[in-house]
């Protein structure tokens, strides 16, 4: 409104494509559905005669590659100013701009074909409205590494970025552990199970014992998916340190490189199942905010859990925790023992407990989960008291954070400390966002420096904040245009 | 907050003062800054008292139509009867679970506190709200009311308030959005 605002900057670097071999790795990931539908042929074709099917394959495999090949061409990507803009599609097109600013993670995957070619794919999270994700397929390993760092200078000092790789390891899970820790798991025990009865029927049964055999093979089978997602999934597990966040790198076939970035965690999941318990183990979760395109009504933020010790000692666990939420370890209290009416089956779990920045809660019927929440990141406090727990004088308070499933629990308490519990964790969580709280701050705040940010409103990439207000100018892509500022109302 | 109870009196009808007839004790939580506890409108009983006078006479009728053809005039009268009682006790619980329902618009956070069987006490800051939404269904729009949620990032906050008063639901509406501009936090 008074001033006028700077340029943007302008576009200063040429297109980048993908790796040349990115055809390859994106045809590569068809490889097994082929081999299957071909065994399938042939089968088939056996019957009758006919090398048609295996023609229909040769011409499927061969339009899938020109495909791909089309894709690389009309694919390319590059940094306008701090936007990152990847552009694709030949019919359709889709142009995409990712604000350095708004990236809350990225994460390196590289499948099995592109471990063989040398290539990675780049994957970007951003926080806001769903379907705005980034993807690169493919890099080159040394790029995609690079432009992770770039991505992430945002948020860190560029000099801590650079040394960012040489992180040293917080966490190791070494392959007995974890082949001893996936053996020790419901699934396992359910399989064998199921085959040792399946052979002691054999015995007297022959023919029920096949017939059951056939309709539990479907079932077992993919049992023995999940077992082997497990152990393929979290092989060869290693948590690093880096100046955003925790880093992990994970996988047997199909490596993935993510981060934990320590201002998005919501709340920190300790779980011990009985099967663990008697080896001191544990594995711990993550709930980080990020967003996903399958968000139900493409609106808020979602929460996507994390594993982020897949098997560990306690003392793992707990340097881990240590290093997210600045070990937490406020005194954990009992519920009064008439709760043992109310809830009989987890009574011998449950304690909570808080101080001025961490809510800490036990939970579990089998398995024993400790959940942790950072107070800053409470979005709600609730305090509910169910037809069983009021003739106890009982009552629950909840501590939500964003997610569905995250949250601290205070079960069943006494009434008069549940109501103090509320008072307290409302003011608590209210001074610990205040200290949290971020530039660019609302017009009331008006400490942010003059300059271009994320427009409020969503309507536009950027709006122009100046001396306390934002301004009527805007910009898309780096053109400027005018629109005047509005309160963000509600559809 | 008192300039406004002066201009919209009308709306104020059912203003419920701090602490009086409230289904337990929320008084403990709320000592710090004393607002007025409001409640939806009465509207909202006669709209869920209709709601269930309609559907348990039709359903008797229905039923009773069905067995007197069947089953001669006794079992068809019984059945009439029954459902039309469990509508009454039904009609009953509403009561309870509309008085039941308050809210507190407090200097940082609103307070939405209902239930009977399953009393629910919510406190959501406004500076964690990320947009407000009105509804109103048809049945809403014939007694006039609407609808107000307030969305937060996490799934459980359900901060809902319903059956208030059009010009109390765009006055609420708009005063949170104007308080969740101000105070929005980052995640």
């Amino acid at each position: 409104m008074t001033a006028a605002p700077p340029d943007l900057p302008q576009p200063d670097e040429d297109w980048c494509r993908l790796h040349p071999l990115t055809p390859i790795a994106r045809v590569g990931r068809l490889v097994p559905a082929l081999v299957l539908l071909f065994l399938v042929s042939t089968v088939h074709s056996k019957a009758e005669n006919g090398t048609a099917e295996t023609d229909y394959l040769i011409a499927f495999t061969l339009i899938s590659a020109v495909y791909g090949y089309i894709h690389w061409m009309v694919t390319r990507w590059r940094f306008e100013g701090d936007t990152l803009r990847i552009e694709t599609g030949l019919i359709r097109k889709d142009s995409r701009r990712l604000p350095l600013a708004r990236i809350q993670a990225v994460d390196i995957v590289r499948p099995f074909l592109a471990r063989l070619l040398g290539v990675s794919e780049l994957r970007i999270r951003l926080a806001g409205s769903g379907g705005t994700d980034g993807k690169l397929a493919y890099l080159s390993e040394h790029q995609a590494a690079e432009l992770r760092l770039v991505l992430l200078a945002g948020h860190i000092d560029t000099e801590a970025a650079t040394s960012s790789n040489t992180g040293l390891p917080i966490a190791t899970v070494d392959t007995g552990r974890l082949l001893a820790s996936v053996f020790l798991s419901l699934v396992t025990i359910v399989i064998i199970g199921t085959v040792a009865a399946l052979a002691l029927l054999d015995q007297f049964e022959p023919k029920t014992a096949a017939a059951a055999a056939g309709i539990l093979a479907v079932y077992l089978l993919s049992a023995a998916g999940i077992i082997w997602r497990r152990l393929s999934g979290q092989y060869a597990f290693i948590a690093v340190e880096a100046p955003e966040g925790v880093r992990i790198r994970r996988g047997l076939l199909q490596t993935i490189s993510e981060t934990v970035p320590y201002a998005r965690i919501q709340a920190v999941r300790q779980v011990e199942p009985l099967l663990w318990r008697p080896f001191g183990w544990c594995r711990l979760e993550v709930d980080v905010a990020g967003a996903t395109a399958r968000n139900q009504r493409g609106e808020g933020t979602s929460v996507v859990r994390k594993a982020l010790l897949p098997v560990g000692s306690q003392q793992d666990s707990w340097h881990l925790l240590a290093r997210l939420l600045g070990a937490p370890d406020p005194a954990r209290t009992a519920p009064p023992g008439r709760a043992r009416l109310k809830a009989p089956l987890s009574f011998h779990f449950l304690s909570a407990g808080h101080d001025s920045t961490h809510a800490v809660c036990v939970t579990g019927r089998i398995n024993r989960a400790t959940t942790w929440v950072p107070l800053e990141k409470t979005q709600s406090i609730r305090r509910v008291q169910g037809p069983l727990q009021r003739p106890l004088g009982l009552a629950t308070v909840h501590v939500d954070v964003a997610g569905k499933r995250a949250r601290a629990e205070f079960r069943d308490r006494e009434v008069e400390e549940a109501d103090q519990l509320v008072a307290e964790l409302t003011a608590l969580s209210r001074s610990a966002r205040q200290r949290d709280r971020r530039v660019p701050p609302t017009p009331d705040g008006g400490a942010a420096p003059s300059g271009w940010y994320p427009d409020p409103a969503g309507r536009h990439e950027h709006r122009y904040w100046h001396e306390g207000r934002w301004t009527e100018h805007v910009a898309n892509g780096g053109r400027r245009s005018a629109d005047a500022p509005t309160p963000t109302t509600a559809p | 907050m008192a300039s406004f109870l002066v201009a919209e009196a009308r709306n104020r009808a059912t203003i419920a003062t701090l602490g009086r007839a409230l289904p337990f004790n929320v008084i403990a939580v709320t000592t710090e800054d004393d607002q007025l506890w409001l409640r939806p409108s009465p509207g909202l009983w006669r709209m869920r008292r209709a709601e269930v006078a309609t559907i348990s006479v039709l359903l008797a009728a229905l039923c009773g139509l069905i067995l007197g053809s069947a089953g001669g005039p006794v079992p068809g009268t019984v059945a009439s009867l029954v459902l039309l009682a469990l509508g009454g006790l039904e009609a009953w619980f509403l009561r309870r679970r509309f008085r039941a329902w308050r809210y507190q618009e407090r200097h940082e956070d609103l307070i939405v506190a209902r239930g009977v069987m399953v009393q629910r006490l919510s406190v959501v800051p406004y500076g964690r709200m990320q947009f407000v939404e009105v509804t109103a269904g048809p049945v809403e729009r014939l007694f006039q009311l609407s609808t107000v949620k307030l969305h937060t990032a996490a799934a459980a906050s359900d901060a809902r308030i319903p059956g208030l008063e059009r010009t109390e639901a765009a006055r609420l509406r708009d005063r949170l959005t104007e308080l969740g501009e101000s105070m929005a936090a980052g995640m």
